[in-house]
């Protein structure tokens, strides 16, 4: 059985081969190459490959209804494997080596902040579709995910609130990279202007792939008795959290106790988790899978419906989460953009995307902002049920927009709330 | 205010009511939007109806509580619908159904309320777990419930925690005489939360002591003294247990490369992989139970056992067979192959089973774990690994120095050319060898499977704990493995308990580095004439 499915891989790679040469002199004339840049392998793999899927999808949707000005889109997809300084490789490739026309990828800040130099040295065009810590805004870049008072702040202000279970001391627990030290900096600002001392904050960090949490799930239960209703904010990422929540589950923190809300965790990575233990536990995303209307029903079904097509493993189970949700809304509003701007071009791209607007499936009509290259994004926070999915509990009642300097770091008053244009 | 109502409800519980329905006005605002109104309701619920609340708000908790329309219903297996109010099946099932979705503060609530229900159950088991419950969020206005629950129960371990719970009740009670009995009860506890329940009473707020009876103060001075210490003493233990667990983990990732490295000298650069291949049989075993044998899933882990052991024996045996056997004596170059053997294997499983994980379900009876003490809890899987990790070693052990091959494999390595003299087929003692210590890797991978992430990759996270253990221990050295082993776990878990993962990490390797400086022939050296050469 593996050994046919090894055989199929083997003559459809082979057909495609033949198919590609065949076609390569009239295709390369008239598509416009898209550049992929997740890692399908490593310890973001978890996270990232369903985010290379859903640009896929999304491709496959735009060229079965005529393609963009005419033309059809051709993917390009690269492997960087989790491994940082191989982003900015792979980027470079596809950027003086492939010619694309714009480039979706990256999930960690890391990786992001290792193709920075490159697309703004070639002029590239990246759309990044994960939640960030903010601190950036560049011209070469949309942010299609959220920034911290998108995501990280309302999460914190929820713990705090009564339905919340007014949460006098926090856990701060991460890996250890920008993302969550400037998260955590954010939030501990944040903290402070709310009254938590100093003491009743505890940050802990852990590398990446990191497997043994048992110290650290001893250490929060040992925090948490110390009084005051406490509650972890969780900015781990990649498949750390599968035996970060294996080993909460067993060692029986429940969210009624101490609840731990994710920056990181959807839908995708409790795939791999036993949820049952987890009930009750918290996630802060500006799109959840279990939303109920129409745009979301769609984006949804043609996803399982792509899941089935492209045979993915556990595809009758296939799930969307919130990146997969920017990152569709990305390439949807660069379609626009270029259709806009009449043409590929990236300074007139990143001209047009300026106010675009796309009816997205959180149930709400999403804008890019006209100056700071992010999403009003709406924000919502949901518990995790029993079969992986979240129950929203609350929600802003429409987008907010987003504050990429966050106010709560000094000296971010005087920066610009627009990127300096090439 | 609202717990008051609810105790009112409960005292009422001794009246049997006849098995009449509930008013549909008491259900309909456990659906409302609001936590507030929804609390409200279920108190209010617990008050009307004590006895058909229950199966209520056990549907509640569990999310198959539903409104269709107006009515409130309760969802049952295999898609049957039944009238809340009523407990009446519903054929057809009403149209249009929206599960009640519950925050945690709502469960919370619900949690107590099903506990202080559930104190008067006839069933011992459900009454201890609710005498534990009850223990979690004890309030002064519980005492009359809790009074109640105390002159009916028998059970001298359920009274136990009751008492506990009464005692932090009366906390508050005007008689300095029923605090004073309170506080000598609370001294009896081990839970981290009484301690901070005591600690206010010998504080000073401005010039006054919180607590104005001074033998109220010294008995809290007292009962704090002997808390502390018991909980001094779990937090030792927990350490002290989750060093074993990270011990026993290293040993079973380094025990199969002790013998390929250590008894046979091959310096295996693809023994993550050999991993690997064990921890992809027990996700094979996962699917051919769900597919096949879907009522016994949870024993697919037993299977995955021989398994595991012969797929990796298996791939070790080839890897000898073709590769290694050519290269012996010739360290560099063996450790150049067997790295490309490692590259060859991650990519054959990405070809096979796709580059992300994959997801191994731990199986029911290695989830949860045993309760110690309030603050120190020892998870299933982590015991049954430790356990594992035992009996992994006996047999190696025994195999080893109980069985003809142990003793060839023992031969040909203190002496090669004399072993091959006394008629001992030493090419296929190295290959037999070569396949247990894989085989053994593949009974690690097994266990790994169980606590870590199954994917192409997760070999690469554990041949630089490998080595390190291996080398520690002193190469050659089963013994040796075993102490580096458990001697790294209880250092590494010990030191982040200081310093945090990340640094613990840095300080473990920098450790190392030094004592093989000092000491390169580990913990414990092979002694004898034949090791120079």
């Amino acid at each position: 059985m593996v050994r046919r499915n090894f055989m199929k891989t083997i003559s459809a790679v082979a057909v495609t081969a033949a198919f590609g040469l065949n076609s390569f002199a009239a295709l390369a004339a008239e598509t416009i190459k898209v550049g992929v840049l997740h890692s399908l392998s490593g310890t973001m793999a978890i996270s990232e490959t369903a985010l290379k899927e859903t640009v896929l999808m999304a491709i496959d949707e735009i060229n079965s209804k005529g393609g963009v000005l005419g033309r059809k889109l051709e993917p390009v997809v690269v492997d960087p494997a989790s491994n940082w300084p191989l982003f900015a490789e792979k980027a470079r490739q596809l950027l003086s080596k492939d010619k694309v026309a714009v480039v979706f990828g990256c999930w960690t800040s890391v990786s992001r902040k290792s193709v920075l130099p490159v697309f703004k040295e070639l002029n590239g065009l990246l759309f990044y579709p994960v939640q960030y810590e903010g601190e950036e805004l560049e011209y070469n870049v949309f942010y299609t995910g959220a920034a911290p008072n998108q995501q990280a702040i309302p999460a914190v202000e929820y713990l705090m609130s009564k339905d919340g279970g007014e949460a006098k001391r926090f856990v701060l627990l991460g890996t250890d990279y920008v993302y969550p030290r400037t998260t955590n900096k954010i939030l501990r600002a944040f903290l402070k202007s709310k009254g938590v001392a100093d003491a009743d904050i505890m940050e802990e960090y852990t590398p990446f792939g990191h497997s043994d949490y048992q110290t650290i799930i001893a250490k929060i239960k040992k925090f948490s008795s110390e009084g005051k209703k406490t509650a972890v904010v969780s900015t781990i990422n990649g498949d750390s959290n599968v035996p970060f929540y294996k080993e909460l589950g067993n060692a029986g923190i429940k969210a009624t106790d101490v609840p731990v809300v994710a920056f990181s965790v959807g839908e995708e990575e409790l795939r791999g988790v036993d949820t049952k233990p987890l009930v009750g536990h918290l996630a802060s995303w500006n799109y959840f899978m279990s939303l109920k209307n129409p745009q979301n029903e769609k984006f949804t079904k043609a996803y399982r419906a792509w899941a089935v097509k492209q045979k993915l493993p556990n595809a009758d189970k296939a799930v969307t989460n919130d990146p997969m949700e920017a990152t569709y809304i990305g390439i949807n509003m660069w379609k626009q953009a270029v259709e806009k701007a009449k043409s590929t071009d990236v300074d007139k791209v990143i001209a047009a995307m300026a106010g675009q607007s796309f009816k997205a499936p959180s149930g709400f009509t999403i804008k890019m902002d006209e100056r700071n290259h992010h999403l009003h994004k709406p924000v919502f926070i949901g518990e995790i049920k029993a079969d992986g999915q979240f129950n929203v509990v609350w929600r802003t009642p429409g987008p907010v927009r987003a504050q990429p300097w966050s106010p709560f770091i000094p000296g971010n008053e005087q920066r610009k709330d627009q990127p300096e244009g090439r | 205010m609202h717990k008051l109502r609810l105790l009112l409800g409960i005292c009422l519980l001794g009246i049997s009511c006849a098995q009449a329905a509930i008013d549909p006005g008491l259900l309909r605002p456990l659906a409302a939007d609001d936590s507030d109104t929804r609390i409200a309701a279920i108190l209010a619920l617990v008050e009307a109806a004590p006895e058909e609340a229950q199966p209520v708000l056990q549907a509640m908790a569990g999310d198959s509580l539903a409104v269709a329309g107006e009515r409130v219903v309760v969802l049952g297996a295999g898609g049957r619908v039944f009238d809340a109010a009523s407990n009446r099946e519903l054929t057809p099932p009403p149209a249009g159904i929206e599960t009640i979705g519950i925050n945690n503060r709502v469960r919370r609530e619900l949690a107590s309320a099903l506990a202080a229900l559930r104190l008067f159950s006839a069933e011992r088991e459900v009454r201890w777990q609710a005498a534990q419950e009850v223990n979690q969020n004890v309030d002064a206005k519980m005492l009359p419930l809790l009074d109640r629950a105390l002159a009916a129960e028998k059970d001298p371990k359920i009274r136990a925690r009751l008492q506990l719970a009464h005692a932090q009740a009366s906390l508050g009670s005007t008689d300095a005489a029923v605090r004073l009995a309170a506080v000598k009860t609370l001294g009896e506890s081990s839970d981290p939360r009484v301690r901070q329940l005591l600690l206010p009473l010998t504080e000073k707020q401005g010039d006054t002591w919180v607590e104005a009876d001074s033998a109220v103060r010294a008995a809290a001075g007292t009962s704090i003294r002997s808390i502390e210490q018991r909980l001094a003493w779990a937090d030792n233990l927990g350490r002290a247990f989750t060093g074993l667990s990270l011990g026993s983990i290293l040993l079973l990732a380094a025990l199969g490369l002790a013998i390929t490295y250590g008894v046979m000298g091959v310096i295996n650069m693809a023994h993550g992989e050999l991993l690997m291949v064990g921890a992809y049989s027990a996700w094979a075993m996962q699917s051919v139970f769900r597919a096949h044998l879907p009522g016994a899933l949870d024993w697919y882990l037993l299977a995955a056992i021989p398994v595991g052991f012969l797929s990796a024996a298996l791939v070790g045996v080839l890897m000898e067979r073709i590769v290694i056997r050519h290269l012996y004596g010739r360290p560099l170059e063996t450790l150049l192959a067997t790295w490309g053997i490692s590259l060859f294997l991650m990519q054959v499983a990405r070809t096979l089973f796709g580059a992300q994980n994959v997801e191994v379900a731990n199986p029911s009876w290695m989830a949860g774990g045993i309760e110690l003490l309030p603050n120190l809890m020892l998870p299933w899987n982590r015991i049954i690994i430790v356990a594992f990790s035992i009996a992994v070693l006996v047999a190696m052990w025994a195999i080893l120095n109980l069985s003809r091959l142990g003793m060839f494999v023992r031969a040909v390595t203190q002496n090669r050319p004399m072993a091959g003299c006394v008629g001992v087929p030493t090419g296929r003692v190295d290959t037999l060898a070569f396949g247990l210590g894989a085989g053994i890797a593949g009974l690690g991978g097994v266990a790994l499977s169980q606590i870590a992430n199954v994917g192409p990759d997760m070999g690469q996270g554990y041949i630089v704990d490998s080595f390190m253990v291996v080398v520690l221990g002193g190469v050659g050295q089963l013994a040796g493995a075993v102490w580096a082993a458990l001697g790294l776990g209880v250092f590494t878990k010990f030191l982040e308990g200081w310093t945090g993962a990340v640094v613990a990490k840095i300080v473990v390797l920098v450790l190392i580095i030094v004592f093989i400086q000092k000491r390169p022939q580990g913990l414990f050296a092979l002694k004898g004439r034949f090791v120079e050469s």
